[in-house]
């Protein structure tokens, strides 16, 4: 069972962010970085910020993250979230990747529990035909 | 469905344009612009034949988010103006949600929408929530700091009978029992969803003078977005970290300040775009009228009431009291301030900042004055 209904807007990947939902089909967590200055980004642009490269790489990054920020959701925007309310999502960040945030959601815990600053274990949920999405429960806990 | 039912949103639009150009003392074959903002659904094309204008010199929008872009279609008609491609621009907006896409709503077609729909990040108070949590986080900003930009509100709106909560009280009680929305955001944090129309006309100060109406000067205007927002906190969410828990409008504060001429305690009384409660407190620091995390305690000093607090802010009641059209009204409610007529009238103000759409990008703003 994927953590939202069937129902959910899944990813409609584009030429841009193509090569992030391929490493999530493959498990893999992955962001944009420039191949000349390593600089990271996302979502994915076309060329470097920085140095105006159009090379690029796709690192994997870690399964680690913490939470930048969130926001306990409790109504539903959208009808195939009703029956997680409430739910929670967040933006977190990496360790060594700097430049980079992932909205996701924090799962299997209690809302009121959460707080900025706090480490994230990354999961994969299974959404079907063969995309994956990621997301993220408290270190330490039983997921 | 609520709202407006017997007239489309282009009729509604259309009356709100007639209305204003009327109140200016012109008619509508005066008009040669018009300026919207945002993907406006009510065309200048059609617009032009609706009300008769006879030739059309400039048909524009600015970019901006939601109402990020409310200021910049003023400023975009004073630079037409300023450089003679027109004589007379009407910035306006009309929206009836229950016609059409109701903002509180998932909508597709986001800009980086993969990277948040899939989630059940889907609408904006969900989406600025995350850039209040974070700035709670980092400020002595609490739940009673919020609720004083929700009463204040209210109060305003309960002074305004055009207000759509013009009878609908609100006690501090009232707010902390409203349900959460999105966490720290509570029902009346959120603006409303209102069907109605706003529009605002702009011509040289030589043609304004001859008018019926006393002409209301702007002094400045501005639109614009720091450095790596893209789509901000209504999807990115990648802007750079000193700036996350902003209005990403203090480079557009720093223009209307300096073009203007004028510095923040020379703000007589303001209209802040109040989307969600928690953005009019980001501004009031990115505006300069406190300190970086002083907010909480500002409106805590009873500043931002009417009257005779240091800055009454949304006269009108706002758009979490008086009604939502993507910040338009908020502009003419500072025009009725600098005429004198607004039903919460700060006493001889000859200069009003108003914001447009905050959080997002580009946002933009404009100060109004009077002699």
């Amino acid at each position: 069972m994927a953590y939202f209904s069937e129902a959910m807007p899944r990813p409609e990947p584009t030429m841009d962010d193509r090569p992030f939902w391929s490493g999530c089909a493959e498990r893999r967590l992955t962001f944009q970085h420039c191949a000349d200055c390593d600089e990271a980004r996302h979502p994915p642009t076309p060329i470097c910020p920085s140095c105006r490269s159009t090379s690029v790489e796709w690192r994997e990054v870690p399964g680690t993250a913490t939470v930048y920020t969130y926001t306990v959701i409790h109504y539903a925007a959208h009808p195939a979230t009703e029956e997680r309310l409430p739910y929670v999502v967040a933006a977190v960040t990496f360790e060594g990747v700097d430049g980079v945030r992932l909205v996701t959601n924090i799962t299997d815990c209690d809302p009121g529990s959460i707080r900025i600053g706090m480490p994230v274990e990354l999961w994969w949920d299974d959404i079907g035909d063969g995309m994956h999405l990621p997301r993220f429960t408290p270190s330490g806990s039983a997921g | 469905m609520g709202g407006i039912q017997d007239r489309s949103q282009f009729q509604v639009t259309a009356e709100a344009i007639r209305d204003a150009v009327v109140d200016a003392g012109l008619t509508t074959a005066d008009i040669d612009g018009f300026a919207s903002y945002s993907n406006d659904a009510n065309e200048a094309n059609l617009m032009q034949v609706a009300l008769g204008v006879p030739e059309l010199r400039v048909a524009s929008m600015v970019w901006g988010g939601g109402g990020g872009g409310s200021c910049g279609a003023v400023a975009l008609a004073c630079s037409a103006i300023e450089s003679g491609r027109a004589d007379v621009v009407v910035a306006y907006r009309g929206l009836c949600q229950g016609q059409g896409k109701r903002f509180g709503r998932h909508g597709a077609g986001r800009v980086n929408g993969n990277f948040v729909d899939p989630f059940g990040l889907m609408a904006p108070p969900q989406m600025l929530a995350m850039a209040v949590q974070r700035f709670m986080h980092l400020y002595p900003i609490t739940e009673e700091h919020l609720a004083e930009v929700a009463l204040n509100a209210r109060a305003n709106a309960n002074r305004n009978p055009r207000a759509v909560m013009h009878e609908r009280r609100m006690t501090r009680e009232d707010y902390l029992a409203s349900r959460w929305i999105a966490e720290p955001l509570r029902l009346f944090d959120c603006c409303l969803e209102t069907d109605g129309a706003a529009a605002v006309v702009i011509t040289t100060r030589e043609r304004a003078r001859d008018l019926r109406a006393a002409p209301v000067d702007i002094l400045s205007a501005a639109q614009g977005s720091g450095p790596g927002w893209g789509s901000g906190a209504l999807s990115g969410h990648n802007m750079p970290d000193a700036d996350y828990a902003s209005t990403n409008g203090r480079g557009v504060a720093r223009e209307v300040f300096d073009a203007a001429g004028l510095t923040p305690d020379q703000i007589d009384v303001a209209q802040i775009y109040d989307h969600f409660s928690g953005m009019v407190l980001m501004a009031l620091e990115d505006f300069g009228f406190c300190g970086r995390g002083e907010s909480g305690a500002f409106v805590e000093s009873g500043a931002l009431r009417w009257s005779g607090g240091r800055l009454p802010i949304n006269t009108s009641g706002g758009q979490l009291s008086e009604a939502y059209v993507h910040g338009m009204n908020l502009i003419v409610e500072g025009v009725r301030q600098m005429r004198g007529s607004s039903t919460s009238q700060v006493e001889d103000a000859k200069t009003c900042l108003v914001t447009g759409g905050l959080g997002v990008a580009p946002t933009s703003a404009l100060i109004l004055g009077r002699d």
